[in-house]
């Protein structure tokens, strides 16, 4: 009974003791929700493009921001060193079109993915063996000082990445509903062959897709690095991503916003009020069992396309 | 083979033919909106080859979907060998002795012809984990008593030739009678074939129409038959239900259902003299 | 020619059923075993036993696991790590537990709590299938790992968290920690490994194996000719981290000699899940091939670099490693699925031509 209690009611009467500090934690953790969504983001619109599940999408995060560090590192200015890792990431993108994507098509999705867990390794090694794997301060000159707004603490640097992520969400919501290139994507989305017998060339729009998402990857990596510094680690944590994405649904970027908010805030929640009675840092595993269980009660996720199984 | 000489067999193996086995009665299936069957009933005698004919779309994947469990229809019931059923399950229906050969060839792509027919008899084997790990008593005794049963089947089947092929590399033929050989190996009472000789050429369906022949007649196995090709149709079945958009369109004899203007006019859509 | 099956005659199905059809093969491995069984013991340094045939044998076993998993039921887990830790976990409360009892005992036991552990995480792949499973299997590697790091009942309440693997004996020869010679260690773990393989050889030629292989090629044709997708499913979990469970316990026992947690974090499950790729999915022969490369890659790349003369070979040795491994990965996909495996059984085919063309 006594374990229990601890468990189940000593939490909740500390969130009930304290109500601004849970107020405060929770938007702490929805703003690095935002940061997994940022990611999750990214993982979305290859699958939708493509239904290649890119593992690689954490990855491509840490190689970005790498690059970026590095050439800020070296002196380039800030708008310089965004451009060339941008170019970096196109040519990523062909490379993997090219070399990876075009002779697995028509292979079975667990091959592809298996493909971009290979594709995780090679750049999480020649980003290192480039750059070097020692921990890299990235200033970008956003303030980090709190402001206090009716006597809850908020990080500026938070409000900042949250404005971004609802711009680069925003965009490429145009850009999918009012360019031809986003015309052709969404069609590829829904039906590979019918896409291909209007002429859409599919590799163009794979490369396309592969470029967007290098393109989020590198905002994401570029505001993750800011916060914690360019390091190793990026990788890891960019993983908590696909609880996000399982939760939001594979195919579905609200899903993949409300997905990134949902474990951010429920991690941080569970950790503060939680995390001591458990024995602590449960951050490590709160994400993934939560989609879990999640998975049990909905496989497809809360805004995913049901899976109809026909013989 | 001439048609009179099939027609003769049939005539023959009528004799034999016994009690109703199964029957559907008033199935009814809906996917969302869309009605798949509409309140359809039909029984097959033992020991009958039961075709099953209609336009693409009407229905008849769907209903030997229904019978061996893999749909569940809203309304309707399956009685089978005696028993009132609600509902028919995947595995209640092979356990009970039905087996199918699907329209897409559903065979295990990676294995080899050998295993693919050996999975057919997978409900007969009692071995237990551990004995299959040391293959020692009933597991030992077990493979090799249903390898030669097995072999029976791919001798009669003349496949002896691809037995330790994957069937992945088989041509579209060979791999249409593998899946033959695995329903075959369930030794079932009542054997479902999804269209078993589409995109064949005549030389492989006159052979698939050879085998399913003998194993009604020396097996005594029941058969329900999708076909598309008119003249296989005619000459072997016993008896043809058409299916028009989900309903029971027509029911009877192969001579019967030939002249049923209805069928005529669903069939070609305008009616000949 | 050298290598055929002509005039080879079976005349019974059980002869046509053995493992080994061939007198060549038969041949080739009673050599393997000669090598592996009297040659690496008596000539072989320790320096080798320990670092790389422990190792090597060790992954094999652990890559046998997921093979079972991955390569023949089809389920793909990223989650080998966190089984890994429970059979080593394991082994460690009931060494500590009963210090009397048999090492081979305490061997079985954790497995089967692992098997117990696995089939738990193993229940959504009833619902759920490929990536979305893999998920899921992330989510026992992490939460496992937590649980020993940060439970100190499974520590035995140690303080400093590192804790030694206790000497254990089977049938009276110690086989375990500081006391164990190098050579027993080696000779232990290679008859549990030959034992397993077997048995894992057989399981996957009979009904269970050609069940698992069945649900991973077409599970919904499985499930009509009467295969339960649950029973296969949860026995390929079963017996998948009862391998896992038993290699971690001896990686724990028999060769770092240390319990702790973090040596089988998610980079382990990594290493063995392209063991399995680069050796061969759904062969027994590609989990020795795979975890041989794995094991001898960052040894060679190490000193290759050193003997270039390179500074701060290792950390360059290590993102080397990372790149070729993820190179390979891709390479095998589209190249050879099945591996290096594969590869020796072109190999052979070649020699049962020679010297002929065709």
């Amino acid at each position: 009974m006594e374990v229990l209690d601890l468990v189940l009611f000593e939490p909740v009467r500390g969130i009930l003791d304290a109500p601004l500090f849970f107020v405060e934690v929770l938007i702490g953790g929805l703003m690095s929700g935002v940061m997994y969504a940022l990611v999750a983001l990214g993982f979305v619109l290859i699958f939708k493009a493509s239904g290649v599940f890119n593992f690689a999408q954490g990855s491509m995060v840490l190689f970005a921001a790498l690059f970026f560090v590095g050439f800020m590192d070296a002196g380039v200015p800030m708008w310089l060193a965004f451009l060339l890792t941008l170019a970096v990431m196109v040519v990523l993108a062909f490379a993997v079109e090219r070399m990876v994507l075009r002779p697995l098509v028509n292979q079975p999705a667990i091959t592809l993915f298996m493909a971009t867990i290979g594709i995780t390794f090679f750049l999480d090694g020649l980003g290192q063996a480039i750059w070097g794997s020692d921990v890299r301060r990235l200033d970008v000159g956003i303030p980090e000082d709190p402001i206090i707004v009716a006597d809850i603490f908020i990080n500026q640097f938070d409000l900042f990445a949250a404005v971004i992520c609802g711009t680069l969400v925003a965009v490429l919501a145009l850009f999918f509903q009012y360019t031809p290139t986003g015309r052709a994507l969404r069609a590829v989305a829904d039906d590979h062959q019918a896409a291909m017998s209007v002429g859409i060339p599919l590799s163009t729009v794979w490369t396309i897709v592969w470029v967007v998402a290098g393109i989020v990857g590198l905002v994401a990596g570029i505001m993750w690095g800011a916060k914690l510094g360019v390091q190793f680690n990026l990788s890891l944590i960019a993983l908590k991503a696909l609880p996000a994405l399982i939760l939001g649904g594979l195919t579905s970027v609200p899903g993949a916003i409300v997905g990134g908010l949902v474990i951010g805030a429920g991690e941080k929640v569970a950790e503060v009020f939680w995390g001591e009675v458990l024995g602590g840092a449960i951050e490590d595993w709160f994400a993934y069992v939560l989609a879990m269980v999640f998975l049990l009660i909905r496989p497809e996720g809360l805004f995913g396309e049901k899976i109809i199984e026909r013989v | 083979m001439s048609t009179v000489e099939q027609r003769s067999a049939a005539v023959a193996r009528r004799r034999e033919i016994g009690e109703v086995v199964l029957a559907v009665e008033n199935v009814e299936l809906r996917f969302g909106g869309v009605t798949a069957l509409a309140d359809v009933s039909f029984d097959v005698r033992r020991g009958e080859i039961r075709a099953i004919i209609g336009p693409n779309g009407a229905g008849k994947s769907s209903m030997l979907n229904v019978i061996n469990g893999f749909y569940q229809p809203q309304q309707g019931t399956i009685v089978w060998k005696g028993r009132r059923l609600r509902r028919m399950r995947p595995h209640f229906a092979a356990k009970s002795g039905i087996a199918r050969t699907f329209q897409n060839i559903a065979l295990f792509r990676g294995m080899t012809t050998l295993d693919n027919i050996m999975t057919g008899r997978i409900l007969k084997m009692r071995a237990s984990l551990l004995e299959q790990a040391v293959y020692f008593g009933r597991a030992r005794r077990e493979e090799l008593e249903h390898r030669a049963f097995v072999e029976k089947i791919i001798d009669f089947l003349e496949i002896q030739h691809i037995r330790t092929t994957p069937v992945g590399k088989l041509p579209y033929g060979l791999q249409k009678r593998v899946e033959l050989a695995r329903a075959l190996a369930m030794e079932p009472e009542l054997l479902l074939l999804d269209e078993p000789m589409a995109g064949m050429n005549l030389e492989e369906k006159e052979d698939m129409v050879r085998f399913i022949l003998d194993v009604n007649e020396e097996f005594g196995t029941t058969v329900i038959l999708i076909e598309h090709d008119m003249g296989v149709v005619m000459d072997i079945s016993d008896r043809v239900v058409v299916l028009d958009h989900g309903r029971l369109l027509a029911d009877g004899t192969p001579d019967e259902v030939s002249r049923d203007p209805r069928v005529i006019e669903a069939y070609l859509g305008v009616v000949h003299d | 020619m050298i290598y055929r099956e002509t005039g080879q005659f079976k005349t019974s199905y059980a002869a046509d059923q053995a493992v080994l059809r061939l007198r060549e093969d038969r041949i080739g491995l009673a050599v393997i075993l000669l090598l592996a069984y009297v040659a690496i013991p008596l000539l072989a340094s320790e320096y080798w036993l320990s670092t790389i045939m422990l190792p090597f044998l060790i992954y094999a076993l652990a890559a046998l696991g997921l093979n079972i998993l991955t390569g023949y039921a089809g389920q793909l887990s990223l989650g080998t790590g966190g089984f890994m830790a429970t059979g080593a976990f394991a082994a460690y409360k009931l060494a500590t537990a009963f210090p009397g009892l048999d090492f081979v005992v305490v061997l079985i036991l954790s497995g089967a709590i692992t098997a117990a552990v696995g089939v738990l995480f193993g229940l959504p792949s009833l619902r759920i299938k490929g990536f979305y499973l893999a998920v899921a299997t992330l989510a026992a590697q992490f939460f496992l790992l937590w649980l020993y790091n940060k439970i100190p009942w499974f520590t035995n309440y140690s303080a400093s968290g590192v804790i030694s693997a206790p000497t254990r004996t089977a049938l009276g020869i110690p086989v375990t920690g500081f006391e164990a010679s190098v050579t027993a260690k080696y000779l232990f773990v290679l008859i549990v490994v030959t034992l397993l393989s077997l048995a894992a050889k057989n399981m996957t030629r009979l009904e269970v194996g050609r069940s698992w292989m069945a649900i991973r090629d077409m599970d919904i044709a499985a499930e009509i000719i009467g295969i339960r997708p649950l029973t296969a499913k949860l026995t390929a979990f079963a017996v998948s981290s009862f391998y896992c469970g038993i290699a971690g316990a001896l990686w724990a026992f028999s060769h770092t000699g240390a319990v702790e947690a973090l040596a089988f974090d998610i980079g382990v499950s990594f290493r063995v899940l392209f063991m399995i790729i680069i050796g061969g999915l759904g062969t027994i022969l590609g989990n020795y091939l795979g975890a041989a490369f794995i094991v001898l890659l960052p040894i060679f790349l190490n000193n290759a670099l050193l003997g270039l003369g390179m500074q701060e070979a290792v950390a360059m040795a290590s993102h080397l490693e990372a790149m070729i491994m993820g190179a390979l990965i891709v390479f095998f996909l589209i190249v050879e699925p099945h591996g290096l495996a594969r590869l020796w059984q072109i190999g052979k085919e070649k020699l049962r031509k020679w010297p002929f063309p065709y």
